[in-house]
């Protein structure tokens, strides 16, 4: 019910879920956009690879996975990670390097961890995470937990052994993971009909036994629709696979040149920005109104400030404490 | 006190750790039906059953990468990997993630995974299978490496290991699984971090570690048939390295021998050597000598392979060597 005491229309309710997938959309967009334009500036360093076109993804995806469910992601986790409910100042403050990071500092931005809320990372070795959401799921079900282990990567890691250990095993023992294919056509530089013998990627999880489909990655709504699905299907006992097909519209990291694919190409993508795609669909179901989403765009605007600011305040950790965090203590 | 085989003592650490804590299980290829390639879990399927003895496919990848998901979420894995051989297929796991999650996310995971691997050559098994990768692990910052080399210790370490909530390599010397010895009464004072003087002497430390232990304390007592008294050092953890106790050993005997079966380049002995040079080197009458393997991929014949890994006579020789160099 509203403050009036009316009953919420469905009307309302689709207007407001679909201006927060928009407003997270958009802060994610802000944020990579942000993170370009520090690392230039010198305040990101190391490898950035920003999740620019694939925002429907993480948050059309988020919206199914509840609190006490797991989250396994990749060096392009930015976006899984603010989806996910991570302050976007922690996640700066980590990019910075600073104590007040997500990951105290020792992570970077391949590396963003929230124990709280169950995010596993943050992984830079493709393919690194699937074993791990195997096991995190394993550990669910020999617990008797009926929570689902989301489990995100790229289809560079469809080519590494990791990808077909994982999924026979979580088929062999009925795990419930969701393997969640961000298929964005390129294993960094090489395209996917140069890397996979058969490209429908989606198509592989039959031969483990393990039910899948196939979704426009680029429309958060049919993303929503798809995930519900695939994550209702793990909760059962099961592990699910879902291709979300998708595009990368900035390089794979910061020192790419993009020597392996054309303007043309991206610029062709470009064409189905999720963002803009989304803000099209509620427009024309009035759901959404240039003064709203100027409002949006501000209130996003002011968290990226707030989170760049959060950043700039935090503190460098003491060299003296280099040691820490190797070892976990003893205790007898 | 009970006698045992080795291998027992390790089926019987694995059976107490069962038993008393719900949250162990056991996983790794044949450990269930097949009984464990080296009968080490021989009747802990039928004892606990499927859920906590399982079968793995041959994914040691993704079946160590699982063990360290489960140990993140509340399990207390034991991971077998058949034979250190096989562990290479897992080494990303363990370097990248049971490593490393602890520090790369600031401290907010610990780890607490136990992996066991059956070790070393001197089976006739080839270059393949018969190698010794301690080494590479204990290079690792954030594993901790263990290699019991007694009845004893194959009986507590795990239980110490499991406690841990650290990451632990427990390496099994193939050649020790038949030993038999008496287990020793163990207290509270049962540590998994500290070498143990196995023999007293007073005139050359011999340091080693898993199955070459009783072929330096054989060498040992050939020694002393010549008058020659050797202490002889078990390092029992591998990483932590206990240099402490090694060096007050080499500050009283004034020489030192590493017997390992590593290759010698850069290998555990090297770091040893290097340790007992940084702390002992004013107590040094000699250079310290290192027993290793021969620079060769281990042979198939038996002669050859012999000839490759460190024995006895090959200690023996190299301690009168440098007792005739340096005296």
């Amino acid at each position: 019910m509203n403050d009036s005491g009316n009953v919420t229309a469905p009307d309302d309710l689709a207007r407001k879920n679909g201006l927060a997938m928009l407003a997270q959309m958009l802060l994610i967009r802000r944020f990579e956009e942000k993170c370009a334009e520090l690392y230039s500036g010198g305040k990101i360093w190391g490898f950035l690879h920003l999740y620019i076109g694939e925002e429907a993804i993480a948050v059309g995806a988020m919206r199914s996975i509840r609190s006490e469910d797991a989250i396994v992601s990749t060096y392009r986790e930015h976006g899984h990670a603010l989806a996910r409910g991570l302050a976007a100042g922690p996640v700066m403050a980590e990019m910075f390097g600073k104590t007040n990071g997500c990951s105290g500092g020792r992570g970077g931005s391949m590396h963003l961890f929230d124990a709280s809320r169950r995010f596993y990372g943050g992984n830079a070795i493709v393919g690194g995470g699937l074993p791990l959401a195997v096991g995190l799921a394993l550990a669910d079900k020999m617990q008797q937990r009926p929570v689902v282990t989301v489990c995100f990567f790229g289809d560079g890691a469809v080519a590494e052994g990791e990808f077909h250990e994982s999924l026979n095993l979580a088929a062999l023992w009925q795990l419930p993971v969701v393997f969640l294919l961000e298929n964005n056509l390129y294993a960094m530089g090489t395209a996917i009909e140069r890397h996979q013998s058969r490209t429908d990627i989606h198509l592989k999880a039959a031969g483990y036994g393990i039910e899948a489909a196939v979704v426009d990655g680029m429309d958060v709504n049919a993303v929503e629709s798809a995930m519900a699905k695939a994550m209702s299907r793990a909760r059962s006992g099961r592990p699910y696979f879902l291709e979300a097909r998708t595009y990368r519209f900035r390089a794979h990291s910061m020192y790419d040149a993009e020597l392996y694919r054309s303007k043309d190409e991206v610029e062709k993508w470009k064409q189905r920005d999720p963002i803009h795609l989304w803000q099209q669909r509620l427009r024309q179901k009035d759901l959404l109104t240039d003064t709203e989403l100027e409002a949006i765009e501000a209130e996003v605007m002011t968290q990226v400030k707030a989170a760049v600011e959060f950043a700039e305040r935090g503190t460098w950790e003491p060299v003296e404490d280099l040691m820490k965090h190797v070892y976990a203590p003893v205790t007898t | 006190m009970t006698k045992s085989t080795y291998r027992d003592a390790i089926k019987a650490a694995m059976r107490e750790a069962l038993q008393n804590d719900p949250r162990v299980f056991l996983m790794g290829e044949d450990v269930g039906r097949y009984g464990g390639a080296f009968a080490c879990s021989r009747g802990l399927l039928e004892e606990f059953g499927p859920e906590r003895i399982r079968d793995t496919p041959l994914s040691e990848s993704t079946f160590v990468g699982a063990g360290i998901g489960a140990s993140l979420n509340g399990l207390r894995p034991i991971v077998e990997i058949m034979t250190v051989n096989f562990s290479l297929l897992a080494m990303d796991q363990i370097v990248n993630n049971a490593a490393t999650l602890r520090h790369m996310s600031g401290g907010q995971f610990t780890v607490p995974i136990v992996i066991r691997m059956t070790t070393g050559g001197g089976r006739r098994l080839a270059a393949q299978h018969s190698h010794s990768w301690e080494v590479w692990y204990a290079h690792v910052p954030g594993l901790k490496v263990l290699a019991p080399a007694t009845v004893t210790d194959a009986r507590f370490m795990l239980g110490a290991a499991l406690r841990d909530p650290n990451p632990v390599v427990i390496f099994e010397h193939a050649m020790l699984l038949p030993m038999e010895d008496e287990i020793e009464v163990v207290g509270e004072n049962f540590n998994m971090d500290r070498a143990a003087v196995r023999r007293a002497g007073d005139d050359v430390t011999l340091v080693t570690y898993g199955g070459s232990l009783p072929k330096t304390l054989a060498a040992a007592e050939q020694l002393a048939a010549d008058g020659i008294d050797a202490e002889v050092i078990d390092l029992r953890s591998l990483r932590p390295l206990d240099m402490p106790t090694v060096i007050k050993s080499v500050a009283k005997t004034h020489r030192a021998v590493v017997v390992d079966e590593g290759w010698r380049t850069c290998s555990l002995a090297a770091e040893i050597s290097a340790g007992i040079m940084e702390g002992a080197f004013y107590d040094l009458d000699a250079p310290v000598v290192r027993v290793c393997s021969a620079e060769v991929p281990l042979p198939y014949a038996g002669h050859m392979e012999d000839a490759a890994l460190p024995q006895t006579t090959r200690i023996v020789a190299a301690i009168l060597e440098m007792l005739a160099h340096h005296e």
